[in-house]
């Protein structure tokens, strides 16, 4: 293990989240188990006023979650150095087989804790608790992924050993290390160009047809992560030659730097962000036939849709603002 | 104002003003936090700033040093080898350099002695940095003693070295090539290394293989290697003296953690009647919220500008020893400043986390008092 300050604050960050995370989801454990709304026990009285904490709880990991999924890219990128053949966060990365899903893990438990987030502020909008028993059932999914994540990022920060030099030829240990700076390469412009621009009109036509007659919420969200991929792969695949005006240069981490005017965080955090209320659509989508959900629950779906549409109308301008003002023309 | 963003300046008002009320409590509270953060941010600041520093002189350093080891330790190199290393495809230039320690003994200090070709320096006299000048109390055109190996030699002062290249040059002695060798008794046709530039930095690997090759006592070093270690070195110190400071943060959190849990009657009291008088659990949440929020920022900001003070202004002066390294002729300078996102996010990460954590569970627990229970305690 490398001992950087921010490998450690990851460590306590993923750590901190396990912790609230178990917590939380004992607490779902017990709020499952012993939820009766019609009683008027001291537990179950006890069991309401665990809610406030579960969801504090959960609150406040997922902020976390988000942050230390940056947190995690940008200590990969400033520990590219120490690594032969590493040339950013791509490289340190691939330096053993835990790197990349870690990151997997870390965007699908910030997809899932964001989903929750939603189920709960619908949750609280009815007086009688009309979503408890799926939103603990969440919570106790949600839990094993975010122990699979922090084994994940202790496993790959544990990995990292630096090349430092050695007492005899330093220079030549290196060498078998060739893999690094072969470059994510993506698939062809050719395929993903028409790809995003079919994904992102069907995105667009099913959140107008949501809006308009408050049907098919099912297909908007799967279309909504759909977007997330297509985008991310088209990102990879041409997007970002566009922005970095190298026609080779196909690594999705450097757009977080400073070289390229931090565009990388509008970038993801509109996919994210889009791709969570997307998620979220469909996953109330079941509930609507609650008696008291029934005028709230289509209304918060139909903002959420509109977010959802926002953030990828934003997505696509700052990409396409960059595809037609680039001097690089493929 | 829409209601809703109405309703959360309300609730900061009050947070404010519940803060301001106990004083004495929340300014104990933030002088500690305030503490914690400074110690921390003043490790990764300073840290950060090394290894700007090591970074930046490492520009001007050779692509790759050749050093000849025999039985595992450095030995003086034959300056033939250069010229069979010069023949090696993709080398631009190969440079024999001379240079060697000198321990003083008047000073208790190891001098690094050069030869350097520059014509301006004369025979029998030399250029010495500023750390030297400072400890053997010299000045331009006065006089030092060495002791060579054919007893004591002479030499002029002839230029001391700007002060900027302070960090590379203090304890610095520059002579020509045949002083150095007198003084160490260096034989002609021995160098001490070999400097390589290489016109594409990427064929480095392959001609260090290639030299390995030829002369399998050769030892070269790359400047990335160089600077992949100090980089390591830099962050294994800042690590270490991180977990080192983990028992203080550890301890901060049980202060904490101990503030937050010892609800005093009052302010149950005061919980109680928000409640009775329509608060909900939430609200009192939000309000818990934002006087954690202002109680971290305020120690994170004050934090964060005592160390910044601290380390670009004082050179960070309590922690400089154990991070730079041990040395008797240090070199006197100034860290640039050099923040960014990077190193608060880790701070934050380190120091308000932790925090926030450890109070969740009393906050809960305040917010959720039942409001007859409280009032009537």
């Amino acid at each position: 293990m490398i001992q950087h300050p921010g490998v450690l604050a990851l460590l306590l960050a993923s750590g901190l989240v396990s912790l609230l995370l178990l917590a939380a989801g004992w607490q779902g454990l017990r709020i499952l188990r012993g939820w009766n709304l019609q009683s008027g026990s001291e537990v179950q009285l006890d069991l309401e006023r665990r809610t406030y904490l579960v969801s504090t709880l959960v609150a406040n990991a997922l902020v976390i979650q988000i942050l230390s999924l940056f947190l995690f890219i940008f200590t990969a990128e400033g520990l590219h150095t120490q690594f032969v053949g590493a040339m950013c966060a791509a490289g340190s990365l691939a330096v053993n087989a835990f790197g990349y899903p870690t990151l997997l893990a870390k965007i699908a438990t910030c997809l899932v804790a964001g989903v929750w987030l939603i189920l709960h502020r619908a949750d609280t909008q009815g007086h009688d608790y009309p979503l408890i028993r799926p939103k603990y059932v969440l919570l106790l999914i949600l839990v094993p992924m975010v122990l699979a994540e922090t084994w994940l990022q202790a496993s790959y920060l544990a990995g990292l050993k630096a090349d430092v030099m050695t007492s005899c030829c330093g220079s030549l240990f290196g060498q078998g290390r060739e893999g690094l700076v072969a470059e994510l390469a993506g698939l062809p412009p050719r395929i993903m160009q028409p790809a995003f621009w079919i994904t992102l009109g069907a995105f667009v036509a099913a959140g107008v047809l949501l809006l308009r007659t408050r049907r098919g919420a099912g297909v908007f969200s799967v279309l909504s992560l759909a977007f997330l991929l297509v985008s991310v792969t088209s990102l990879v695949s041409f997007f970002c030659l566009y922005i970095y005006e190298l026609p080779t240069h196909h690594c999705p981490f450097c757009l977080l730097q400073r070289e390229y005017g931090f565009v990388g965080y509008p970038i993801y955090g509109t996919l994210l962000g889009g791709a969570i209320l997307g998620l979220g659509v469909g996953a109330l989508a079941p509930f609507r036939a609650r008696k008291s959900l029934s005028e709230a629950l289509p209304r918060m779906q139909a903002r959420l849709a509109w977010s959802a549409l926002v953030l990828a109308l934003i997505f696509t301008l700052i990409v396409g603002i960059w595809m037609v003002l680039s001097p690089l023309k493929l | 104002m829409r209601p809703s963003v109405q309703r959360y300046r309300n609730i900061l008002d009050f947070a404010l003003s519940s803060l301001l009320r106990r004083k004495g409590r929340n300014l104990a509270l933030i002088c500690v936090y305030t503490l914690v953060v400074f110690v921390i941010a003043s490790l990764i600041f300073f840290v950060q700033a090394l290894k700007r520093e090591a970074r930046e002189l490492l520009v001007q350093a050779p692509d790759m040093v050749v050093q000849r080891m025999v039985a595992g330790r450095h030995d003086p190199m034959p300056v033939a080898q250069a010229e069979t290393i010069r023949a090696i495809r993709g080398v631009e230039a190969v440079q024999p350099r001379l240079w060697g320690y000198y321990y003083d003994p008047v000073y208790g200090g190891n001098l690094t002695v050069m030869a350097t070709d520059d014509t301006a320096l004369a025979v029998e006299s030399v250029w010495v940095g500023q750390g030297v000048a400072r400890s053997m109390r010299v000045k331009e055109g006065d006089m030092i003693s060495l002791r060579g190996y054919a007893g004591p030699m002479l030499f002029s002062i002839q230029k001391v070295l700007p002060e900027e290249s302070e960090l590379v040059s203090s304890d610095l002695i520059l002579m020509s090539p045949q002083d150095v060798r007198s003084l160490f008794n260096l034989s002609e046709g021995l160098a001490t290394d070999l400097a390589v530039q290489a016109g594409n930095p990427r064929e480095l690997p392959t001609i260090a293989a290639k030299i390995v090759e030829q002369f399998p006592d050769a030892r070269p070093i790359l400047k990335s290697e160089i600077l992949r270690t100090y980089e390591a070195i830099f962050d294994w110190r800042g690590g270490l003296m991180v977990v080192v400071l983990s028992s203080a943060i550890l301890s901060f959190i049980i202060f904490a953690w101990d503030k937050a849990t010892g609800l005093s009657a009052e302010e149950r009291k005061e919980v109680g009647i928000l409640k009775s008088i329509g608060w909900e659990s939430a609200d009192v949440l939000l309000l818990k919220f934002w006087e954690g929020s202002v109680v971290s920022l305020t120690a994170f900001l004050g934090g964060v500008l005592l160390a910044y003070v601290h380390v670009f202004f004082f050179s960070a002066s309590l922690f400089e020893h154990a991070l730079k390294g041990w040395s008797v002729l240090f070199p006197r300078y100034r860290l640039l400043p050099a923040l960014d996102g990077y190193q608060l996010a880790v701070l934050f990460f380190l120091t308000v986390l932790p925090y926030t954590a450890a109070t969740l569970v009393p906050i809960w627990r305040a917010a959720t008092v039942d409001p007859d229970a409280a009032m009537r305690s």
